[in-house]
C-alpha cells in the first residue's frame, strides 16, 4: 500500500492511521482547515459553467415540455459499462471539468429492472416508450427480482394492509436507496487498495463453518469485488485510470463522482445521497491553492460541475411512485458544516463554495444541500447560509449537536434527513406506518371506514356515545401493537428479497465489511393523531355511525389545545405517542440484527397517505392531506412560528433517531425589512430552535401569494427553478402536482407584519 | 402585610392575541402580546377584533411570564417581549406588573401605543411614570398631525397624543415613531413636513417609520359584520412610500 505512487499522492497530507486501514475520517481530522471568515473570497461561474448550464437548462425545459422524461432507454439494462460515455455538450467534452453520466445522453433514464420488471416497463409504457420484449422475457422466466421476491412471500395479511395503505410507501416495487457508499474513499485509495481490504475481509469472513450467515456475506463481498473492478472499466469509458488515488482537486472529485456515478447506474433507491463530501474535498482544494496549482476561480468551477452533475439525477418511475414522491426527487442529499468531536468548526471555504452553487447556477431541489447546523458554527456562515435560504429556499438544516453524539462527526445524511455514519452503516429503509389510520381502527375495531373491510383483527369496537379517552387509549395500544408487529415483519421480508435479489455491490463496496445496520420505521399522521386524542381527551369527541354501525365521522364540540401551540397538555400526548409506537417497534426481531428506529416524517407523501385516511375526531376531513413529517396540522399553529417550532423541539430527538422532519414557511416582509436584518433575525431564531434539542428544519421565505402566482403562471421565467423546501427534500414548485400544489399552498405561511 | 402586597399584584390581564414570532415590532425577534380593547375606531385598523372592552382571555402577568420565558432562547440579546393592542395604556396596572417581572429578568420591553389614553391628571401620571420605569421602548403611532383629521380618522383628537410623545422625550424614554401611509387619507404632504418638525424636536426618537396600510385587516371587519370604511382604497404604490419617507423621515 505505501508505494511510491500513494506518497506522491499524499504529499503534504498529515496522519499516520488512515494510511494503515481504510478511515476517511482519521484523514479529515488530520487534515482539514477550518475557516471562520465570510464569503466575500468566493468566486463567480465561469464561462464553462454558464455554457453547460445553459445546455442543462434547456435539456430541462424540453423534458418539461414533454410531460416529465425527455428520453428512456429501452433496451439495455443498466450497468456500471452498459453505456458508452456521455456529455453535456457533445462536441464539447473538454468544457466538463467533472465528466460522467447516468446512460449516453443527458437526462437520458436507464432501465433498472432488478427492483421489478413490471415497473420497470410500466415507467416506459406510461411515457410512450416500448420496452424491448427480449428483456421481458429474461427478467420474468431466467431472473427473479425483488418485486417478485417480495410478493412470492408475503403474507395474505401483508398484502392486505398494503391494499389498505396503513402501511405505505413500502420499498417493494422500487429500490431501498438510503445506502450511501463513502465515495471519498475513491479518490483517497484508489481502487485496487480498495479490492485488496475487500480480498482481505473476505479471507477473514467465518472460520470456516458454512452458516447462512457466513455463505451470505461471503457472496456479498464477491459482488462487491466484481463492483469495484466494474468502477475501474466504467471510469476507462471516460479515459480515467481510478486503480490509484485521486493526486489533485479535480481527480479526487472527479474519483469521488465516479464512486456516485456507479451507484446511479446500478440502483434506483428512493434516496440516493452523496454524503459529507465538502470539508474533505476542501482539504485537496486547500493543497492545490497552496501549491499554486490551482485559483479559486477554478477550485469554484470544480465544485459547480460536480454540482451540476448531481442535479441530474433520474430515475424512470411510475405513475403511483410520482404521486407518492411527487417533482422527481433523488435525495442527492449533501451535507456542509458541522463541528468536530474535538469541538473544532468543520466549516471550510468548501462549504461556502457548495452554498454557493446556488447563487452561481440559481436555485434548484439536488443536490438536497443540507447545513448541518449549531450555534456554535462561524457566524459568518451561519449568516451566509441564512442569506442563501432567504434567496432560494433550497437549504435545510439539521442539528449537528443532536446527532453528533450518536453518530460521530463523519455521519451522512442517507435520505432526506436521516443521519448514518458514513462507510460504517447502512440503513434497511422502511417507509411509514400511517397511525392516524391506526386510530381509526382501534375506534372500529379493525374495520377500515374507507374499504369496510375488516383489516386488523377483530378486537371490538367502540360502543360508546361519547369516545372516553381512557378507553380509546387501551384500544389504541392494542391496535398499535398488531400494526408495529406486522408492519416490522412487512419490512424484514422486504430486506431479505432486496439484499438477495438487489443487492447494493457498489454501495456496500466502499462500506466497511463488518457493517452497521439500523432498521428505519416511520410514522405518518402523527399531528392528527395527537390533535384527535386532544380532542377526545378535552373536549366532547360524539362518534357519528353509519348503519352498519362503522365510525365514518365525529361531532366535536368544546374547544381543545392542539400540537404546535407550545401548550404542554397536547404536546405530551405527542411525546406518549411518538414513544408508545417505538418501544412497540422494539420489541420485535428486526433483519439482520439490525437497530431499530423511527421516524416523522412524510416526504410529499401525506397528499397519498391522507387520500386514504377517513374523517379524525380532530376536524380533518376524510381524503384531506395529513400534515408532513412532525409539523402541526394545517391552521392549528394559533400563536406564531416560535411556538409551533417549541412544540416540535419537544420531541426528543433519540426517540426518533431516523428523524423529525419540520418545514415551515415565513414571509420575507415578516421576517424583517432589510435583507440584513432579514439574515440576522433567521440566524437568530434557529439558534433558539436548535439549542433546545430540535432536530430538523426547512426554511422556505416567501408568501403565499408567491405560490398562488407560480400555480397560475407556471410558463413565468421567474418560476422555472423556483425551489420550495416540501417535507424532507426540495422540490421545484411548478413540477408538483395541481393536489400538492394546492396543498403546500394551504400550509401556514407565517405572514404577521 | 406582605402578603397583602402580592395579593394585591394578581391584576388579572385580558389578552386578545399572542404571537411568538414578531420581527417588526421592536428591536429583533419580540414575543408580542395584544391586549383586549381599543377606543380608537381608526379607519384602517387591522384588527378590530380587539377594540370591544370586554372579553379576551385572562392572564395575570406572572402567568404570562412564566409562558412567555420559554421563547427567552429565540432572543439572546437582540429581542424580548412587546405589548400591543388593543391599547394596551387601557390596562397599565397589568403591563406595569408584567414589564416588572421581564425587567427583574433583564428581558428587554416595549409599549406598542397609539396613547389616545394619556393625561397629564396627577393619579394617571403617576401609573404612567411607574409603567415608564419598566418599559424600554416606546413603540408610538402617530396617526395623523391635523387634530381635526385626527378625529375623523380615529374618532379622537391628538393634542394629548402629542404631549405624550413631548412627556417621553423630556423624560428621557427612547422611542420608535411609527406612521401608517394610506393613499388620500393620511399622505399630505404638509401633515408629513408638520410631523417631521415635531419628531425632530423630540429627544429620544431612535427610529421613524412608514408603515404602508395593507388590506390584511379587510376579512376582519366582515368577520365581525363591520362595513369596511376603506373598501377600494389601494394600498400605497413604492412611488408613494418613497415620498412619505421623503417627508417623514427627512423633511424633504
Amino acid at each position: 500500500m505505501m508505494n511510491m505512487e500513494n506518497k506522491q499522492a499524499w504529499n503534504g497530507f498529515e496522519g499516520r492511521i488512515w494510511k494503515k486501514e481504510v478511515n476517511v475520517r482519521d484523514f479529515i481530522q488530520k487534515n482539514y482547515r477550518p475557516y471562520d471568515g465570510d464569503e466575500s473570497f468566493l468566486e463567480d461561474a465561469t464561462e464553462a459553467t454558464n455554457k453547460l448550464w445553459d445546455m442543462v437548462q434547456r435539456y430541462q425545459k424540453a423534458e418539461r415540455a414533454k410531460g416529465g422524461i425527455l428520453d428512456m432507454e429501452t433496451k439495455i439494462v443498466s450497468g456500471l459499462t452498459a453505456y458508452g460515455a456521455g456529455y453535456i455538450i457533445e462536441d464539447a467534452p473538454e468544457l466538463e471539468k467533472i465528466v460522467g453520466l447516468q446512460t449516453d445522453l443527458p437526462l437520458k433514464r436507464a432501465f433498472m429492472p432488478f427492483g421489478g420488471i413490471k415497473m420497470a416497463e410500466q415507467a416506459c409504457l406510461s411515457n410512450g416508450y416500448t420496452p424491448d420484449p427480449e428483456i421481458h422475457k429474461i427478467f420474468t422466466e431466467y431472473v427473479t427480482t425483488h418485486n417478485q421476491g417480495v410478493f412470492d412471500a408475503y403474507t395474505p395479511e401483508m398484502k392486505k394492509v398494503r391494499h389498505n395503505k396503513i402501511i405505505t410507501g413500502l420499498p417493494d416495487t422500487y429500490g431501498r436507496g438510503r445506502i450511501v457508499g463513502d465515495y471519498r474513499r475513491v479518490a483517497l485509495y484508489g481502487i485496487d487498495y480498495l479490492i485488496e481490504e475487500k480480498k482481505q475481509d473476505f479471507a477473514n469472513c467465518g472460520d470456516g463453518t458454512m452458516t447462512d450467515d457466513v455463505i451470505r456475506l461471503r457472496e456479498e463481498i464477491a459482488k462487491q469485488i466484481r463492483a469495484l473492478n466494474g468502477m475501474k472499466e466504467m471510469a476507462k469509458i471516460y479515459g480515467y485510470d481510478i486503480s490509484q488515488p485521486a493526486m489533485n482537486a479535480r481527480e479526487a472529485v472527479q474519483w469521488l463522482y465516479f464512486g456516485y456515478l456507479a451507484a446511479i447506474k446500478t440502483q434506483n433507491g428512493a434516496a440516493m445521497s452523496v454524503g459529507r463530501v465538502s470539508t474533505f474535498l476542501d482539504i485537496y482544494i486547500q493543497r492545490d491553492l497552496d501549491n499554486g496549482v490551482i485559483t479559486e476561480k477554478e477550485a469554484q468551477e470544480l465544485i459547480d460541475h460536480f454540482v451540476m452533475k448531481c442535479r441530474m439525477v433520474k430515475f424512470a418511475r411510475i405513475p403511483s411512485y410520482n404521486e407518492l414522491f411527487s417533482g422527481d426527487p433523488v435525495w442527492a442529499t449533501l451535507e456542509v458544516a458541522g463541528i468536530g468531536v474535538d469541538g473544532r468548526s468543520m466549516v471550510t471555504k468548501n462549504d461556502f463554495r457548495f452554498l454557493h452553487t446556488l447563487e452561481n447556477m440559481g436555485p434548484s431541489p439536488e443536490p438536497n444541500l443540507t447545513v448541518l447546523y449549531s450555534s456554535a458554527l462561524p457566524e459568518n456562515f451561519k449568516k451566509y447560509a441564512a442569506k442563501i435560504s432567504i434567496n432560494t429556499s433550497s437549504v435545510q438544516y439539521e442539528n449537528d449537536d443532536v446527532m453528533k453524539p450518536v453518530w460521530g462527526d463523519d455521519y451522512s445524511i442517507c435520505c432526506c434527513v436521516s443521519a448514518t455514519q458514513t462507510g460504517k452503516e447502512m440503513q434497511f429503509f422502511g417507509a411509514r406506518a400511517n397511525l392516524a389510520k391506526c386510530l381509526l381502527y382501534a375506534i372500529n375495531g379493525g374495520v377500515d371506514a374507507k374499504t369496510r373491510e375488516q383489516v386488523a383483527p377483530s378486537f371490538g369496537a367502540i360502543k360508546s356515545e361519547i369516545l372516553d379517552y381512557h378507553e380509546v387509549i387501551q384500544k389504541y395500544e392494542v391496535m398499535m401493537d398488531w400494526l408495529a408487529g406486522l408492519y416490522v415483519n412487512t419490512l424484514n421480508l422486504i430486506q431479505y428479497m432486496h439484499d438477495k435479489y438487489y443487492y447494493e455491490a457498489a454501495e456496500m463496496a466502499l462500506i466497511d465489511t463488518n457493517v452497521r445496520r439500523t432498521f428505519a420505521t416511520g410514522i405518518a399522521g402523527f399531528s392528527h393523531v395527537v390533535d384527535s386524542l386532544s380532542a377526545i381527551k378535552y373536549a366532547t369527541v360524539k362518534p357519528i355511525r353509519d348503519d352498519a354501525g362503522i365510525t365514518v365521522d365525529f361531532s366535536t364540540t368544546g374547544d381543545f389545545p392542539r400540537y404546535g401551540n407550545d401548550d404542554d397538555r397536547a404536546d405530551d400526548i405527542a411525546l406518549w405517542l411518538l414513544k408508545t409506537f417505538l418501544e412497540k417497534i422494539k420489541k420485535h426481531h428486526t433483519y439482520r440484527n439490525s437497530e431499530p428506529t423511527t421516524s416523522i416524517l412524510t416526504i410529499t407523501s401525506n397528499v397519498v397517505y391522507g387520500k386514504a385516511t377517513s374523517n379524525m375526531p380532530d376536524g380533518r376531513r376524510a381524503g384531506a392531506p395529513l400534515s408532513p413529517g412532525a409539523n402541526p396540522s394545517y391552521g392549528a399553529e394559533k400563536n406564531g412560528l416560535l411556538a409551533s417550532l417549541n412544540s416540535v423541539a419537544k420531541l426528543p430527538y433519540h426517540w426518533a433517531l431516523d428523524g423529525i422532519s419540520n418545514t415551515q414557511t415565513i414571509h420575507p416582509d415578516a421576517l424583517g425589512h432589510e435583507e440584513q436584518e432579514r439574515i440576522n433575525n433567521l440566524v437568530q431564531v434557529m439558534d433558539g430552535y436548535f439549542d433546545q434539542g430540535a432536530h430538523h428544519l426547512n426554511v422556505n421565505v416567501f408568501g403565499t401569494d408567491k405560490l398562488i402566482d407560480a400555480m397560475e403562471h407556471p410558463e413565468k421565467e421567474e418560476y422555472a427553478n423556483f425551489t420550495i423546501r416540501v417535507s424532507g427534500y426540495a422540490v421545484k414548485f411548478i413540477d408538483l402536482t395541481r393536489e400538492q400544489q394546492m396543498d403546500v399552498i394551504s400550509r401556514t405561511c407565517h405572514e404577521r407584519m | 402585610m406582605k402578603e397583602c402586597d402580592v395579593m394585591a399584584k394578581q391584576t388579572v390581564g385580558y389578552v386578545n392575541a399572542l404571537e411568538t414570532f414578531g420581527l417588526v415590532d421592536g428591536p429583533g425577534v419580540r414575543f408580542v402580546v395584544f391586549l383586549q380593547g381599543c377606543k380608537m375606531r381608526c379607519k384602517f385598523c387591522h384588527n378590530p377584533e380587539t377594540w370591544a372592552l370586554t372579553g379576551g382571555e385572562e392572564w395575570t402577568a406572572e402567568k404570562l411570564y412564566d409562558h412567555v420565558k420559554r421563547y427567552k432562547t429565540y432572543w439572546r440579546n437582540h429581542g424580548g417581549i412587546t405589548v400591543s393592542g388593543g391599547e394596551p395604556l387601557l390596562q397599565m396596572e397589568f403591563v406595569t406588573e408584567f414589564f416588572a417581572i421581564a425587567k427583574q429578568n433583564g428581558i428587554h420591553t416595549a409599549l406598542d401605543t397609539a396613547g389616545q389614553p394619556f393625561t397629564t391628571e396627577p393619579d394617571y401620571l403617576k401609573k404612567f411614570k411607574a409603567l415608564m420605569q419598566v418599559t424600554d421602548l416606546v413603540i408610538l403611532d402617530l396617526k395623523e398631525w391635523d387634530s381635526a383629521r385626527h378625529r375623523t380618522l380615529t374618532g379622537f383628537d391628538n393634542e394629548n397624543i402629542l404631549k405624550m410623545a413631548r412627556w417621553l422625550s423630556d423624560n428621557y424614554k427612547k422611542m420608535w415613531i411609527r406612521h401608517v401611509l394610506v393613499p388620500d387619507l393620511t399622505d399630505s404632504a404638509e401633515s408629513l413636513q408638520a410631523m417631521h418638525d415635531f419628531i425632530a424636536g423630540l429627544k429620544t426618537v431612535e427610529k421613524t417609520e412608514i408603515l404602508p396600510y395593507h388590506t390584511f385587516g379587510v376579512k376582519k371587519w366582515k368577520n365581525a359584520g363591520l362595513s369596511y370604511p376603506l373598501e377600494g382604497v389601494p394600498v400605497p404604490t413604492a412611488e408613494q412610500i418613497k415620498q412619505a419617507e421623503n417627508c417623514l423621515l427627512h423633511g424633504k
